[in-house]
């Protein structure tokens, strides 16, 4: 068994964070997993994106290259990595900012409205975490507790304040369908 | 951990005290933490002014017997060439890391393993060689990190952790526990040549960190001394890993993270039935090449992959020696290659009795298709033909065709019997009439004899 998740959107929107806390949630239940970023001359604004590989055997590649599973965040990621998909595969993309673009017809698509939903909840910088929440309910990555006492590890003591929001709007993208 | 994170946590857990550095990507992170990290262990993080100062530094802690490590990527590499050099000549343990970017120049910041040439083949000026180690995961250069101080302090020597941007960047799940519970080789020399401005006694004398010998038959003396270490390094401390080669027929040859992504090359030509195995160096200097040659028994074939044009293909060469073709493919100014351009490569390298066992294979089958489909045809037939015959209709139609053939045959038989009576008389006629002309012919023929005899 082998996952490959590919992150893409703006640096800032939390891209990197969604693969990490995929990456660790699988290494709680025992995978082996690699977190790949994009790295170079980027910044806030710019674009971001990592690969995730999630695995029971040793991972080869830690690239991802024909995703199986794309999350776009913004439009420009989705026009570049769209294509590059794999037949079968699973969509999800931020469909709060991203409108009048041609779908692919031949994988699995699952409209995200991200920044809706963490406006509705109160806090835009949830935005994220809905779209992590759909890619749990979408992929089962990994047992939803898992994903919560990851969440709570990764916000420490000093955000444990934080983790309701947080975990309200994972729930929240779980709920959605394709 | 991040790669580079992991091999500064790494440095630190093998009893590395001082760090030395100037900041160049893909390899930031590691002067990064050990800013933060140097201070909670009472160690000394500086960033110096360039590389050329860094490796000075780094120069004189070794030297003074401390376990010191520097890290830089491709460009920053070049400039501390001078002092790796000096290093060497001076015998001073000491680790550089250096996380490989795209060159020539300044190249590009992606990942590359274009400095193959550089690490292996000694870099700097003079006559010598370095250990270099390259971890094919974020474990391995927790692992490697520490096994190099080992290696540093057992032979006076600097070693040089060649990982690329790749290994660099990437997370992957560490141990750290294993990292922190190691304790340094056992084997190791107290350091009574370093000079830690000690008084002489007899078991340390005063000591001296020099790289200078202006007589050259002591310099070739010293030499001579550092290739004896060189020799007892590659007979000991030579690394690979072996990957599906009981009965490979095509070697891949790859490191670092090249390795990884033809390990998933590997796999997926495995699942087409293809025997291809892998060999991947862990020391690029030393170069396994007794586990390359162990494996001409099986192999046809060898594929060197690299992130540069072909690089360490010159010592799978040496090793192969022209027993068998080495083939390269690679990518390289900060390119990765993909999976499936390596697959598509170790397809093309199908030797040529697999591709006539293959089409044998092919043919064989389609014939087998044939003749199921004819005995199919013949099947269906019999069964039509068995339908038809003991259809009522057929059989009653069968029945009266019987009859009237019966029938036929009966006038048949009739007629026969009246034309032999007829042809019997007419013969007999024939004959009569036949009898009487040669009769009448003899006799005539004797009328004329007996005139011809009177005359």
């Amino acid at each position: 068994m082998e996952k490959q998740f590919l992150i893409a959107g703006f640096g800032g929107q939390g891209v990197l964070l969604i693969g990490q806390l995929i990456a660790k949630t699988a290494m709680r239940e025992e995978y082996e997993v690699s977190w790949m970023p994009s790295y170079g001359p980027e910044m806030r604004g710019g674009e971001a994106n990592c690969a995730v590989v999630v695995s029971d055997e040793e991972i080869g590649s830690p690239l991802v290259t024909e995703p199986p599973v794309l999350v776009a965040m913004n439009k420009p990621s989705l026009a570049k990595f769209m294509p590059k998909m794999a037949a079968g595969g699973v969509l999800l993309y931020n469909a709060s900012l991203i409108e009048d673009v041609e779908l692919r017809d031949d994988v699995t698509v699952i409209p995200v409205p991200c920044n809706q939903i963490a406006e509705e909840l109160g806090n835009q910088r949830t935005a994220n975490m809905v779209m992590l929440g759909a890619v749990l309910g979408a992929t089962e990555f990994a047992k939803p507790e898992s994903l919560k006492e990851t969440l709570r590890e990764w916000l420490g003591e000093k955000r444990a304040s934080m983790l309701d929001i947080n975990w309200q709007a994972i729930e929240r993208g779980a709920a959605l369908k394709a | 951990m991040k790669g580079n994170e992991a091999i500064a946590e790494a440095a630190i857990q093998a009893g590395c005290r001082f760090f030395f550095g100037y900041p160049i990507t893909p390899q930031n992170q590691i002067p990064e933490y050990m800013s933060k990290r140097m201070p909670q262990v009472g160690g000394c993080f500086l960033q110096s002014e360039s590389e050329v100062a860094a490796i000075n530094m780094v120069y004189g802690a070794g030297g003074a017997g401390a376990r010191v490590m520097t890290s830089s990527s491709s460009p920053g590499i070049s400039l501390k060439q001078e002092g790796i050099s000096y290093i060497v000549g001076a015998e001073v343990p000491c680790v550089i890391v250096n996380m490989v970017r795209g060159g020539p120049g300044l190249g590009s910041i992606q990942p590359a393993q274009s400095d193959y040439y550089q690490a292996t083949r000694g870099g700097g000026h003079g006559d010598y060689r370095m250990p270099v180690l390259a971890p094919g995961s974020v474990q391995e250069a927790v692992t490697l990190t520490q096994d190099a101080f080992d290696l540093a302090d057992r032979y006076r020597t600097p070693v040089m952790v060649l990982g690329d941007g790749l290994i660099g960047q990437m997370m992957e799940p560490v141990d750290m526990e294993q990292a922190a519970d190691r304790k340094p080789a056992d084997d190791l020399a107290e350091k009574t040549w370093a000079a830690t401005g000690h008084k002489a006694t007899e078991e340390a004398p005063r000591a001296i960190i020099n790289s200078l010998y202006i007589d050259p038959v002591v310099l070739e003396q010293h030499c001579l001394k550092l290739q004896a270490k060189y020799d007892a390094i590659e007979a000991a401390e030579c690394r690979w890993q072996e990957e599906m080669l009981e009965d490979a027929e095509i070697v891949i040859v790859a490191y670092g993270t090249t390795a990884r992504i033809a390990r998933s090359a590997m796999r997926k030509c495995r699942e087409m039935g293809l025997k291809v195995g892998m060999i991947r160096p862990i020391t690029l200097w030393p170069f396994p090449e007794a586990a390359i040659r162990a494996t001409l028994k099986t192999a046809k074939k060898y594929l060197c992959v690299e992130m540069s044009t072909g690089q360490m293909i010159d010592d799978v060469k040496l090793a192969v020696n022209g027993e068998r073709p080495v083939e390269f493919y690679g990518r390289t100014g900060g390119m990765v290659p993909t999976v499936n351009e390596i697959v598509e490569k170790l397809e093309s390298m199908k030797t040529a009795p697999d591709a006539v066992e293959q089409l044998i294979g092919k043919t064989g089958a389609a014939l087998d298709q044939v003749a199921g489909a004819a005995q199919k045809t013949f099947a269906s037939l019999g069964q039509k033909i068995e339908q038809k015959v003991n259809d009522p209709a057929f059989v009653q139609k069968t029945e009266d065709l019987k009859q009237k053939t019966g029938e036929l045959a009966g006038k048949a038989m009739d007629g026969l019997a009246k034309g032999a009576t007829l042809l019997g008389e007419g013969l007999t006629k024939a004959f009569g009439a036949l009898n009487n002309l040669v009769s009448g012919n003899n006799a005539a023929t004797e009328e004329k004899n007996d005139k011809e005899g009177q005359d």
